[in-house]
């Protein structure tokens, strides 16, 4: 027996929408990664651009391959630099600072120098090239 | 004289709009998803306690360094000579660019200070030692 189909308006459901919507959202809420880059900042000097100074104003940092430091001629723990370096710029606040790596020494150790002297609040710092 | 008011205020928060308000946050969100462009090499970060945050994404450059001393600029292998070429294209395009340099914790420093020297024959000095927070 053939049944007569009444036509029914053909819409699409709107109720929905909104979940829909809300799960996309989730969706792209959940992976946006806001993930500032962090480190520590510094500016290198132009090429060519060298200044004589006067030895008195410089403060030698050398690393060694083992990650000691030697501060102007004296052998420092890495975590008593800063308190070191503070004492110095108060004697002379022109002071500056000239770190020095060794070519087989570690980034890892130079990093905390120079967050150590960043600590000191040196603002003065001068990378020499490491051989 | 008392009027009876026949008409009875219904106080619904109309929901018919929801989808269009929800759409413009999700068009936001869309806009503001930044996928991954490059994906570096492995390594593991320093950590350093007096840490700067980069102000925006868009003038800064990364270079990857690992511990086994390769160096790789937008997933592509470098000699430390190479540097120099990328990063000047790189700053004559963008004056502003601030180089993010992540270089492992056991890489070596003689590659490190031959990448600061091509830096600043690339006129490219603005530089950011990338590092993790230090907790004490």
């Amino acid at each position: 027996m053939a049944r007569k189909r009444r036509f029914k308006g053909g819409e699409i459901p709107t109720s929905s929408m909104a979940d829909i919507a809300f799960l996309l959202l989730i969706f792209f809420l959940v992976t946006t990664t806001i993930d500032m880059d962090k480190g520590l900042g510094m500016v290198l000097p132009a090429e060519g651009e060298e200044l004589e100074i006067n030895k008195k104003n410089i403060l030698n940092c050398l690393i060694n391959s083992t990650g000691n430091v030697l501060l102007g001629g004296e052998a420092v723990e890495v975590r008593n630099l800063a308190k070191k370096v503070r004492q110095k710029l108060v004697e002379n606040d022109k002071l500056i600072i000239s770190v020095k790596a060794h070519g087989a020494s570690n980034y890892m150790d130079y990093v905390k120098v120079i967050d150590q002297l960043k600590q000191a609040n040196a603002t003065r710092i001068s990378i020499a090239e490491s051989n | 004289m008392k009027v009876d008011r026949k008409t009875q205020l219904d106080s619904e928060i109309p929901t018919a709009s929801m989808p269009d308000i929800i759409f413009m946050l999700l068009i936001f969100f869309m806009v503001t998803t930044v996928l991954r462009e490059y994906s570096g090499l492995p390594i593991s970060l320093p950590k350093a306690k007096r840490i700067e945050k980069l102000k925006s994404k868009r003038h800064t450059s990364h270079i990857w360094v690992s511990k086994e001393g390769l160096v790789s600029i937008e997933d592509k292998l470098y000699s430390s000579e190479g540097v120099r070429h990328v990063m000047y294209e790189k700053r004559v395009a963008d004056p502003q660019l601030v180089v993010s340099l992540k270089a492992d914790e056991r890489s070596k420093m003689g590659l490190i200070s031959d990448i600061h020297t091509e830096l600043r024959k690339a006129d490219a000095l603005k530089l950011n030692y990338s590092s993790k927070t230090a907790v004490d």
